[in-house]
C-alpha cells in the first residue's frame, strides 16, 4: 500500500480525503499533520460558535471514529518543520515519515498590519478556534472591542461579540463596509443594519497603534482618535501560509503554484486550499476548495480530472443582514446595470448585464432571488426575453413586456402605487377626477402619493396621464439627471425631511436608478448635504469638479490660475512687492488684474501651486476663492473717504462684507459689489447682491447679472445702519444657499421663487432674517479656512504631485 | 525598436479611488485612473476633443468627465461617449498584487 503524507487538517483536506476514501479506501495507507491539536471541523461556522449559537461539538466534520475507520494516523499537535523532497519525507517535531505521495494544505496565516503594539495581549487574528475561544473569554459583558477590518471575517466576529454584550466598534480602513463584495449602496444599507444593533462603524479610517502597557488599552487612528479596548480583533485578511513548502524548494508565488491537477513543482507533491495559487489566483472561499478536492482525490487515484475556478458568490453570516454578491459588478460601457431599491424595506438589488448576459448581482435586503440569478451568471443564460422584468426575480419571468403607460392603465384600481403612504391607483384617479387635479404637485399635495420617498414619482405621473387624458400638459418638471425622477427642489426637501446625511444615504432611500449616480448629481448632492449639514457631513473631494479640488481655475492648456484675495479689493505696497516678487521667482508666464479687482497669475503648473501658495501664505495672503461656487469677491468704489459725491463708507464695508462671506460653498458663484454713490462705479446693479450706498444709508439690491445673460438687480430692501447691511446680506445669501437648485445662479433663483418671498423672508420678518443669518454663521464655523494653507501644510499631497518614472536604460 | 516596456509605476494606495494620477514615462503623459470598485485604467492625458487634461475630470462609473469642457470619455476604450467622436490613445495597465503596472512603447526613449 502506497504512503500519503498530508500536512493541515482543515476543511480542504478534509473534503479530498472522503473523496479519497470512496473511490478507493484501499490505495493509501494515509498520515494526517495538524498543528492544532484536533481533526477537521467546519471552520466557516466559527462565527455562530463565536456568537453562542453553536457549540464547538456541533461544527466537528471528521470525529476520532471517522479517522479510526479509515485507519488514518493523526499526528495532531504536531508542527511539521520540514519537507525534504529529495529522499520523500516529511520531518514533523517528533518525527519523519517517509510519503509516496504528500498533499501540502497549510491554508493560510492571518495578515496582522504592522503597527507599534500588534504583539499585546489581547490583540487576537480570527482564523481558529483557539482564537474563537480567546474572543469569547474576553467578551465580558460591557467589555470594549475594536475590530479591524470592515471585511467578511471582521464583520462576524464584530456582530458575534456584540451578542456576547461587549460594546464593537469596527475600524475599516476603506470607504464603505465589505467593499470586495459589496458596492457603496449596499455597504450603506450593511452599515445602518449593523449600526442599529449598536455596532460602531469607523470608515476611511486607518490604524497608527494599539497602545497598552503590559496589555491592550486601545486603538490609535492617524487622524488622532483613539477608541479604547480591552480586545482587538485584527481581520484585515489571510495570506497564503507557504512557509515550509518554500523552504523545501517547491515553486511558490504568492502561493503554492500548481497545475490543474494540483500537482506542485515537485511531481509527487500536491497542494490545494487557501496556500496555492492556480494561474495567479488565490482562493478564500470555501466552494473551489471543495472543487479542488475532487480534482486532488483523482489524481491521487490516477483519473484525469482538472481544475477551473468558477464564478463565487458570498453571503454573511450574520443573523438578519441579508446580503448576497456574486460575479463582477463593476460598471463599464458595454455594460448595463438594473437596480432596483425599496427604501422602506431597506432594500438593494443591482444586476449587471454585458450584452444579452447576466454578470453580476449584488442584492441586501432580501436575497431571496440570489441563487436564482447566480444560476443565470454561471450558465451564461441569454436573458434578452426577460430582460424589463429580470430585475423582479424569477417568479416574475413568462409574461410579455409592456410599455409602462399600457401597464398602468391596465392596472386596476385597487393596485397600489404609493407604498409609503399606502395611495392606490384609485384613490388618485378618483382625486384627479373629483378635485380636477392637473398636475403631479396637486396630486402629492392631496394623495400624499410620491410624497415620502418620492420613487414612485413617475408612476404617480403616469396614472395622472392616463387618467387626465388629452388633458394632460405633459410633464413640466425637469428631474435632476437621468439617475432619478426626482426633481432638484424634491431632493433638496427629501434630505431634510429624512435627515439623509451621506450620498449614498440619498440614493439608497430615494431609489436612485444608478449604483452610485454620475458627474452631474454627484457634485450636485455633495454641495446640498455640505450646505445642510455643515458640521457632520463630511465634504467629498471626488464629487466636486477639478477646480474646487484644487482650489485653482483650470486654463485651455491644463495649467491653473491663481488669484490671492485682496478684501474689497484693497492691497498695500508690501502685498504689490510681495506678488511681484513671487510672480519673479516662479516665473509666472502672465499677471493680470481681474475684472473683480484681483490680481491673477495664469499659466501655473499643478505642481507649482503648493510652492506658490506657500510664499503667499508667507506674504499674509490667502486663497481668493476665484475658482469656487462661493463668494468671490466684493468689488468696491473708494466712497467717501476720499470721493466727493462718496455718501458712505463703501470700502470698509466691502471689506466688512467680504470677510463676513467668504468660505463657504454656496450653488453657484456668487459676485457683489458696493458703490459709494448712485453713479455706482463699481458696478454693483449687475452683481448677484448689490449694495448702494446713499445719503440716508444703504440700498441692497440682488440678482444682477453681467455674463451671458445682463440682468439689473432689483431693490431688495433700504436699511439705514451697516450693521443692517450685513445682516441683510448674509441672511439673503443663507436663503439663497438653502433654496437654490445647484448651479442655479441667484437671479434665476429670484426669478424662479418671487422676489416676494425673498423680500418676505429677509425684510418684512426680523426673526426670520436672524435665523438666516445665524444659520449662516455656524455655516462659517467650518467653513472659514484657508483651504491653501490646508494644502500647503500637505493636505491631499497626492492631488498636486504627478508620477514621474525615470525610464530605464536601453539595454543596448 | 518598437518593444513595450511594463512599468511598476505604484500601488493602487497611489491613486484615489473615483480619482487619478498623471504619470510621466517615456516622454508621454498618461492619466492613470482608478474607479470606485478599483479597476485601473490608462489613457493619453489629453481629451480627443481639445486636448483637457483628463485625470482632473470626474470619474463616475468607468467614465471620466473632461474638466474642460464636459465631454465624456469611456475609460476602457479612449472613445467619447454620447454624441462626441474622438478618442484618447489607450494604455495597457494592471494590478499584481496590489501593484499598478502600466505598458508604454519603449522605442520613444531609447531613440532619443
Amino acid at each position: 500500500m502506497k504512503k500519503l503524507v498530508v500536512i493541515g487538517a482543515g476543511m480542504a483536506s478534509g473534503r479530498a480525503l472522503e473523496h479519497l476514501f470512496e473511490a478507493d479506501p484501499a490505495a493509501y495507507e494515509v498520515t494526517l499533520f495538524n498543528a492544532e491539536p484536533r481533526g477537521n471541523y467546519n471552520r466557516i461556522m466559527l462565527s455562530p460558535v463565536l456568537s453562542g449559537e453553536k457549540s464547538y461539538e456541533e461544527i466537528v466534520t471528521h470525529d476520532d471514529a471517522w479517522y479510526a475507520a479509515n485507519k488514518v494516523t493523526c499526528r495532531f499537535g504536531e508542527r511539521v518543520t520540514a519537507i525534504d523532497l529529495a529522499r520523500k519525507v516529511v520531518v514533523g517535531t517528533e518525527g519523519e515519515v517517509a510519503y509516496d505521495k504528500l498533499l501540502v494544505a497549510t491554508g493560510s496565516a492571518p495578515f496582522i498590519i504592522p503597527v507599534p503594539g500588534k504583539d499585546l495581549p489581547g490583540v487576537v487574528a480570527y482564523r481558529d478556534l483557539e482564537d474563537t475561544n480567546a474572543m469569547i473569554e474576553a467578551a465580558k459583558p460591557g467589555a470594549r472591542a475594536v475590530v479591524i477590518g470592515g471585511g467578511l471575517l471582521g464583520l462576524e466576529a464584530a456582530a458575534g461579540l456584540r451578542l456576547r454584550g461587549m460594546e464593537v466598534t469596527v475600524v475599516h480602513l476603506m470607504g464603505h463596509l465589505m467593499e470586495r463584495q459589496l458596492d457603496e449602496a449596499a455597504g450603506y444599507l450593511l452599515r445602518k443594519d449593523l449600526e442599529k444593533r449598536g455596532i460602531t462603524i469607523l470608515t476611511n479610517a486607518s490604524t497608527k497603534a494599539i497602545i497598552g502597557s503590559g496589555r491592550v488599552e486601545g486603538v490609535q487612528l492617524d487622524d488622532g482618535r483613539t477608541i479604547s479596548a480591552d480586545l482587538v480583533v485584527m481581520a484585515v485578511g489571510i495570506r497564503p501560509e507557504t512557509t515550509i513548502a518554500r523552504a523545501a524548494g517547491l515553486e511558490v508565488a504568492r502561493g503554492i503554484v500548481v497545475t490543474p491537477q494540483m500537482v506542485t513543482s515537485d511531481p509527487d507533491v500536491l497542494a490545494l486550499g487557501e496556500c496555492v495559487e492556480f494561474q495567479g489566483q488565490l482562493f478564500g472561499l470555501v466552494a473551489p476548495l471543495y472543487d479542488q478536492a475532487k480534482v486532488v482525490a483523482a489524481t491521487l487515484t490516477g483519473k484525469g480530472a482538472s481544475f477551473a475556478p468558477k464564478e463565487l458568490s458570498t453571503k454573511l453570516k450574520v443573523t438578519g443582514c441579508d446580503l448576497f454578491s456574486a460575479g463582477d459588478f463593476s460598471e463599464g460601457s458595454n455594460r448595463e446595470d438594473i437596480v432596483l431599491r425599496d427604501p422602506a424595506r431597506g432594500v438593494y438589488r443591482r444586476v449587471v448585464l454585458e450584452g444579452d448576459h447576466v454578470i453580476g448581482a449584488v442584492m441586501y435586503g432580501d436575497t431571496a432571488e440570489g441563487s436564482w440569478f447566480f444560476d443565470l451568471i454561471r450558465d451564461k443564460a441569454d436573458v434578452s426575453a426577460m430582460r424589463d422584468t429580470l430585475i423582479f426575480g424569477q417568479a416574475y419571468q413568462g409574461g410579455s413586456p409592456l410599455d409602462p403607460m399600457a401597464a398602468v392603465a391596465a392596472l386596476p384600481d385597487e393596485a397600489e402605487i404609493c407604498g409609503c403612504n399606502g395611495v392606490c391607483k384609485g384613490t388618485i384617479v378618483a382625486a384627479v377626477k373629483d378635485k380636477g387635479l392637473t398636475t403631479l404637485e396637486e396630486v402629492r399635495a392631496v394623495t400624499k402619493a410620491s410624497a415620502s420617498c418620492g420613487q414612485c414619482t413617475a408612476k404617480v405621473e403616469q396614472v395622472l396621464a392616463v387618467t387626465l387624458g388629452d388633458a394632460f400638459k405633459g410633464s413640466a418638471r425637469k428631474t435632476m439627471c437621468k439617475c432619478t425622477d426626482l426633481t432638484h427642489g424634491e431632493v433638496r426637501e427629501f434630505i431634510r425631511s429624512k435627515s439623509l446625511k451621506s450620498i449614498p444615504a440619498v440614493m439608497q432611500e430615494l431609489g436612485w436608478k444608478t449604483s452610485c449616480g454620475c458627474a452631474s448629481c454627484r457634485p450636485a448632492l455633495n454641495y446640498y448635504l455640505v450646505c445642510d449639514f455643515p458640521e457632520e457631513y463630511q465634504d467629498d473631494g471626488r464629487s466636486r469638479f477639478v477646480n474646487e479640488r484644487l482650489h485653482a481655475n483650470i486654463q485651455k492648456d491644463g495649467t491653473f490660475s491663481v488669484v490671492p484675495r485682496m478684501w474689497g479689493g484693497l492691497t498695500t505696497a508690501a502685498e504689490l512687492k510681495a506678488i511681484g516678487e513671487i510672480a519673479e521667482k516662479h516665473q509666472v508666464p502672465l499677471v493680470k488684474m481681474t475684472g473683480g479687482q484681483r490680481v491673477d497669475f495664469l499659466g501655473i503648473p499643478k505642481e507649482r501651486l503648493t510652492a506658490i501658495w506657500k510664499d503667499l501664505n508667507d506674504a499674509g495672503m490667502v486663497s481668493g476663492h476665484a475658482y469656487s461656487k462661493g463668494l468671490r469677491t466684493v468689488k468696491t468704489c473708494v466712497g467717501k473717504s476720499w470721493c466727493r459725491f462718496g455718501t458712505q463708507d463703501s470700502m470698509g464695508l466691502g471689506v466688512k462684507l467680504e470677510k463676513l462671506m467668504c468660505g463657504s460653498w454656496t450653488p453657484a458663484k456668487v459676485k457683489l459689489a458696493v458703490s459709494g454713490c448712485p453713479r455706482n462705479c463699481s458696478e454693483a446693479t449687475v452683481k448677484d447682491i448689490g449694495v448702494i450706498c446713499v445719503d440716508s444709508g444703504y440700498d441692497i439690491h440682488v440678482s444682477g447679472a453681467a455674463g451671458l445673460h445682463v440682468r439689473a438687480t432689483d431693490l431688495l430692501c433700504h436699511v439705514d445702519t451697516e450693521e443692517e447691511a450685513l445682516e441683510v446680506s448674509a441672511a439673503v445669501l443663507q436663503m439663497y444657499r438653502e433654496d437654490a437648485f445647484y448651479l442655479e445662479r441667484v437671479y434665476k433663483w429670484t426669478e424662479r421663487v418671487g422676489l416676494d418671498t425673498v423680500k418676505a423672508a429677509i425684510v418684512d420678518d426680523p426673526a426670520s432674517r436672524r435665523a438666516y443669518h445665524e444659520r449662516f454663521l455656524v455655516s462659517q464655523k467650518v467653513a472659514q479656512v484657508d483651504p491653501w494653507a490646508e494644502r500647503v501644510a500637505g493636505l491631499e499631497a497626492q492631488e498636486f504631485t504627478p508620477i514621474v518614472i525615470e525610464p530605464r536604460l536601453a539595454a543596448e | 525598436m518598437s518593444d513595450a516596456i511594463w512599468y511598476v509605476i505604484g500601488s493602487l494606495a497611489d491613486i484615489p479611488a473615483r480619482g487619478a494620477r498623471t504619470v510621466r514615462i517615456e516622454g508621454l503623459e498618461i492619466a492613470v485612473f482608478r474607479t470606485a470598485d478599483d479597476h485601473v485604467f490608462a489613457l493619453e492625458n489629453r481629451c480627443p476633443h481639445k486636448g483637457g487634461p483628463l485625470a482632473d475630470g470626474i470619474v463616475h462609473g468607468r467614465k471620466v468627465a473632461c474638466p474642460l469642457h464636459n465631454w465624456v470619455i469611456d475609460l476602457e476604450s479612449g472613445r467619447a461617449t454620447g454624441a462626441d467622436e474622438g478618442c484618447a490613445v489607450e494604455y495597457p495597465v494592471r494590478v499584481d498584487a496590489g501593484e499598478i503596472r502600466l505598458c508604454v512603447p519603449a522605442a520613444r526613449a531609447a531613440a532619443e
